[in-house]
């Protein structure tokens, strides 16, 4: 199917399964631990071996001689492969930096050798004893250093302007001009990247964890050389990605390759640390951003200017993404630059873009709404805009972000801040409130599925959509469910497979609406076939309580498949309202903090929001996903930290100790509200995404609040208690 | 991890006689060791397993105070009736570090052993003194924010780690040990762990082999105890810097101990005497060599004593 028309009413609009809180149909799996994710994949390759991946311990340079004739020799070792004798690879282009380095290094703990031995202790033992000498170059991994030279990045609306910012900012009455900081962060899924290769004769197969089943047949296809009907990779349950599992990785890669040299499959795991080294990481990033605006409040110069680093032939952060959409302003300007750093690659996590560029241009606005003398939600509110600012013949497909500030303000208590900073106290606490829009992008994907019924009235839907967490198995089966007119019982959902139809994946947000979209052109498809095999005219068939029905006829729908059963198949591609419409989801966060007035210790103490995310399939995992932003948020603004060693080029606290991520107790109550609206421009399911949206502003939120509590205005995150104390001793 | 070989010991001298040989280590809870042996930071090649020995009782000692045995866990310390009442800023100690599952691993003997979380400790591909004698600090010059401001070398900025040492600390316990022969000895806490110089390897006063099998609390001083973490996350974090407090014991000056700044933790006793959480900072940090990055804790130990004795006063 096309979806090139806004939507009208079709069989989604009934409500009776989708828009339900809905338990997760793969929860009791999971719960119980039977859920089987790559690492545990064990009976599907009997046999199997342990791989060991050993990383570069420099981060720039060229390996001079590598000696495994050590670890060869121990008890149980089948094969080390390396560059030297892994044959020859391609680069996926998907990737910057390849799975395999050699002769030369791109990034610390980058794979040099994989050890593939009988039993893990064995193997990682062994991965120890081979020596692996360097010739150590000197590389780049200083942002701040690399930020003078670092020109705009390659690709569309790197740079954007409309009017002229300059002379605007110059002539506006009150004028903001501030820069802030964001660190690089991990990833840090529960379950780190793992897989399990085996090859049948020429034809590969990876149980692994990802999320993007196709990208990741292509990618594993140009690396080996190997045609991709030769590969299938399998991935039906995933112990998060939050991005880092967009494409395959080293375990991917690594295992395939010490399969075949072990003549049998083998199994990886990253360890912790190597995923925040060895992987992807959300780069730091340096923003630059200028208000101008009338004393009334309104906006007339707005300029965000942003830069981070990744290896030669990488991408930017594109930090800047909401500047050119979320408020007004006659003059703009935006530009996001890209240095040459030598650390570890830079990809998509969780929002790319939004995730860290909310994190300023909501600190500059609430800086922003302070020298206006104006309330920060009321600020916000007379500078919103139904069309997009760059393009004014272009509107928003549904944008409802005033509700949401409005709503949330009421919600919160919003009118008993205290617009003055450092008033309040309660004890040894300094307490504030603090709110940022929420903002992020949505965007749509080509899905496709695979539908069917039974003689019984068992409804199956195959595709190769994923659930990293998310809950995409129980959206697809409401979806099945609501068109086919079954109880969400008698569907059956098969994920994760390189066999079935090529979906959306997991990533950007993008997920929930694009595969249900899938799924509802699969299940048209079926619902033709059955209408046709009836000989019902399907223009008035319904699909209700099991039965098929037009007019006075009413057959039930395991009938209707008959012994052989039937099923549709197709996808939902998309026409041109994208680029019509500004299409994006909207919220407003609010936060209430803590500061200890001694120790300048930061505790969140109250946490609400406001969406619009179009149509909320499951508000219960919607729900999920929104608190798991919102927390994320908390980390991004207080803790989050992938430190530099600016000597070694590396993420120094690999690991879950010393990186730290938010626990149970820095994560108070959180109230989600999700506002009833349906965009009908998105996809026939008139939803957007939403489990990025959490996210996006959350952190400026946390920061905001901790302004107002304390007076202590901290434009480098995390906020650490030190930047507190740096700054509560000047005040 | 290496190949190891493992022994369950049947007596406290046997496990330090089979302890005392090179390569070998003790191991209790395991919830520091397993992962330094995962790392290879640690390879030891024999382990004597003292899990059941016993030694995990708290009793009353012969001068009014209390015997820790030495495998009593975390948990079971913490939520002794008799720490609660007379030994509370031990109690809160505790209470403070790791998490529920590790507290309930980890002993009192390794909680005292535990290794300092330096991060280039932890990476084998980066000097340290203390993992590699001789290969250098990495930790001077490199990411320092959590590290040692005070007591410490050319060698070495490590911290020691633990929460429950420092309330210990404040309490002048004893460390009682025995060693391969049969002989026992009681080291005060005072002496037990060492400041790094230029063997920050050696981390305590233990001889090879030698055996902790208690610690013990002199009769309680009482007063009103208070165990103040600073950290950058609520729970489940290391101590950017933490106090223990006695104020107002029965008898002498109020106690101050000191975790997060050095490689043991830190009481200046003389600093006791003055009579504000200024003096009393600067007397226990005189001569403190901070990095740029860690120089945050001087102030922050004035602040949060002030904080600890304002608590104090309203107690």
């Amino acid at each position: 199917m096309k979806f090139d028309t806004p939507a009208g009413r079709n069989p989604i609009d009934q409500g009776k399964v989708i828009g339900k809180p809905t338990d997760r149909i793969d929860g009791p799996l999971k719960v119980t631990g039977t859920a089987p994710y790559a690492f545990e994949q064990n009976a599907v390759a009997p046999g199997h071996a342990y791989g060991v991946i050993v990383g570069s311990s420099v981060a720039k340079g060229r390996i001079t001689r590598i000696d495994s004739a050590d670890a060869e020799r121990l008890p149980g070792v089948i094969a080390v492969v390396t560059y030297e004798n892994a044959g020859k690879l391609g680069k996926a282009k998907a990737h910057t930096a390849t799975m395999l380095a050699g002769p030369d290094v791109e990034h610390y703990d980058q794979a040099v050798a994989i050890v593939v031995a009988e039993t893990f202790e064995q193997a990682r033992d062994a991965a120890k004893r081979v020596r692996v000498d360097y010739d150590r170059a000197k590389g780049r991994y200083d942002l701040a250093a690399a930020q003078a030279d670092a020109p705009i990045a390659k690709g569309d609306k790197m740079k954007t302007a409309r009017g002229d910012f300059a002379a605007a900012f110059k002539a506006a009455p009150v004028t903001l001009d501030a820069t802030y900081t964001t660190p690089d962060q991990s990833h840090t899924m529960m379950e780190p990247h793992a897989t399990i290769a085996a090859w049948n004769g020429d034809a590969l197969t990876l149980w692994t964890s990802n999320q993007m089943i196709a990208w990741a047949v292509r990618d594993m296809s140009e690396t080996l050389l190997i045609p991709k009907e030769k590969i299938r990779v399998v991935s039906p349950y995933v112990g998060g990605g939050f991005g880092g599992k967009l494409w395959v990785r080293s375990d991917a890669v690594m295992a395939a390759l010490a399969a075949r040299a072990a003549k049998r499959p083998v199994k990886v795991a990253l360890a912790r640390p190597q995923v925040m080294n060895n992987t992807t990481h959300r780069p730091a990033t340096i923003q630059r951003i200028r208000l101008g605006a009338e004393k009334n409040g309104k906006i007339t110069a707005i300029a965000h200017q942003t830069w981070s680093g990744d290896l030669p032939g990488g991408g930017p952060e594109t930090a800047a993404n909401q500047t050119q959409l979320l408020y007004a302003g006659a003059h703009r300007l935006t530009e996001t630059h890209l240095a040459v750093l030598d650390l570890p690659e830079a990809n998509a996590m969780r929002a790319p873009g939004e995730a860290p560029g909310m994190m300023a241009l909501e600190v500059a606005m609430d800086e922003m709404a302070e020298k206006l003398g104006m309330d920060p939600v009321r600020f916000r509110v007379i500078n919103d805009t139904m069309v997009d600012p760059e393009q004014p013949e272009r509107k928003f497909s549904d944008r409802n972000l005033v509700r949401c500030l409005e709503e949330g303000a009421r919600r919160f208590g919003w009118e008993r801040r205290n617009a003055t900073p450092g008033q309040v106290r309660e004890g040894r606490w300094l307490v504030g409130m603090g709110m940022a829009a929420a903002f992020r992008n949505n965007m749509n994907m080509k899905s496709a599925a695979r539908v069917g019924v039974d003689r019984k009235g068992v409804v199956t839907v195959a595709t190769d959509m994923t659930d990293i967490g998310t809950g995409s198995y129980t959206i697809i089966a409401q979806t099945a469910a609501e068109m086919l007119g079954v109880p969400l019982d008698k569907v059956v959902v098969l994920l994760g497979d390189s066999r079935f139809p090529v979906s959306a994946g997991s990533g950007g947000q993008w997920g929930g609406n694009s595969s249900t979209a899938g799924v509802y052109a699969a299940c048209m498809d079926l619902r033709r076939r059955i209408a046709q095999k009836l000989g019902f005219n399907s223009d008035d068939v319904t699909f209700a309580d099991g039965k098929v029905t037009s007019g006075n006829r009413s057959v039930d729908l395991a009938k209707a498949a008959g012994d052989e059963g039937i099923s549709g198949e197709d996808a939902m591609e998309y026409g041109s309202l994208e680029k019509d419409y500004a299409q994006a989801t909207f919220g407003a966060h609010f936060v209430e903090v803590g500061v200890d007035a001694h120790t300048g210790e930061i505790r969140v103490r109250r946490m609400s929001g406001v969406y619009d995310a179009g149509r909320i399939l499951n508000p219960k995992s919607a729900r999920s996903q929104v608190i798991g932003g919102m927390t994320m948020g908390i980390g991004a603004a207080l803790m989050e930290d992938a430190v530099v060693d600016q000597r070694f080029g590396y993420f120094v606290n690999h690991d879950l100790a010393e990186y730290h991520v938010p626990v149970h107790l820095d994560v108070p109550h959180q109230e989600v509200v999700f506002l009833d609206t349906l965009d009908d421009k998105t996809s026939p399911m008139k939803a957007k995404g939403v489990g990025e949206l959490g996210l996006c502003g959350a952190g400026a939120a946390v920061a905001n609040a901790v302004y107002n509590a304390c007076g202590v205005r901290i434009r480098d995150y995390p906020l650490t208690l030190d930047k507190v104390l740096k700054g509560l001793a000047t005040a | 991890m290496k190949a190891f070989t493992y022994e369950r010991a049947t007596s406290p001298a046997a496990a330090a006689a089979a302890a005392a040989k090179p390569g070998a280590k003790f191991i209790a809870g395991g919830t520091n060791l397993l992962d330094l042996m995962k790392l290879q930071v640690e390879t030891p090649t024999h382990l004597v397993d003292v899990n059941r020995l016993g030694l995990d009782t708290i009793e009353a000692s012969g001068d009014g105070g209390l015997r820790i045995g030495a495998l009593v866990r975390n948990t079971a310390l913490a939520a002794d009736p008799r720490v609660r009442r007379d030994y509370g800023v031990l109690s809160r100690a505790l209470l403070s570090g790791a998490s529920g599952q590790l507290r309930n691993k980890a002993t009192t003997a390794g909680n005292l052993l535990q290794r300092t979380r330096c991060p280039y400790f932890y990476d084998t591909n980066q000097p340290c003194n203390k993992r590699k004698p001789g290969s250098g600090c990495a930790a001077i010059g490199g990411y320092s924010r959590a590290l040692a401001v005070i007591g410490t070398s050319a060698d070495c900025i490590a911290t020691h780690p633990s929460d429950m040492a420092v309330a210990m600390r404040a309490l002048d316990a004893t460390v009682e040990t025995v060693d391969a022969s049969g002989k026992s000895r009681a080291i005060p806490i005072a002496d037990f762990h060492r400041l790094p110089g230029n063997t920050p390897w050696i981390e305590t006063a233990l001889q090879p082999g030698e055996m902790i099998t208690s610690v013990t609390l002199p009769r309680p001083v009482g007063g009103t105890h208070i165990y103040r973490k600073v950290r950058d996350r609520a729970s489940y974090a290391f101590a950017t810097i933490s106090v223990a407090a006695v104020l107002r014991p029965d008898q002498g000056t109020p106690r101050f101990a000191f975790g997060g700044l050095a490689h043991k933790p830190w009481r200046v006793e003389a600093a006791e005497t003055q009579r504000d959480a200024k003096g009393i900072a600067a007397a226990a940090l005189a001569g403190a060599t901070p990095t740029a990055q860690n120089a945050y804790k001087i102030p922050l130990v004035e602040r949060t004593l002030a904080s600890v004795l304002a608590e104090g006063a309203a107690a």
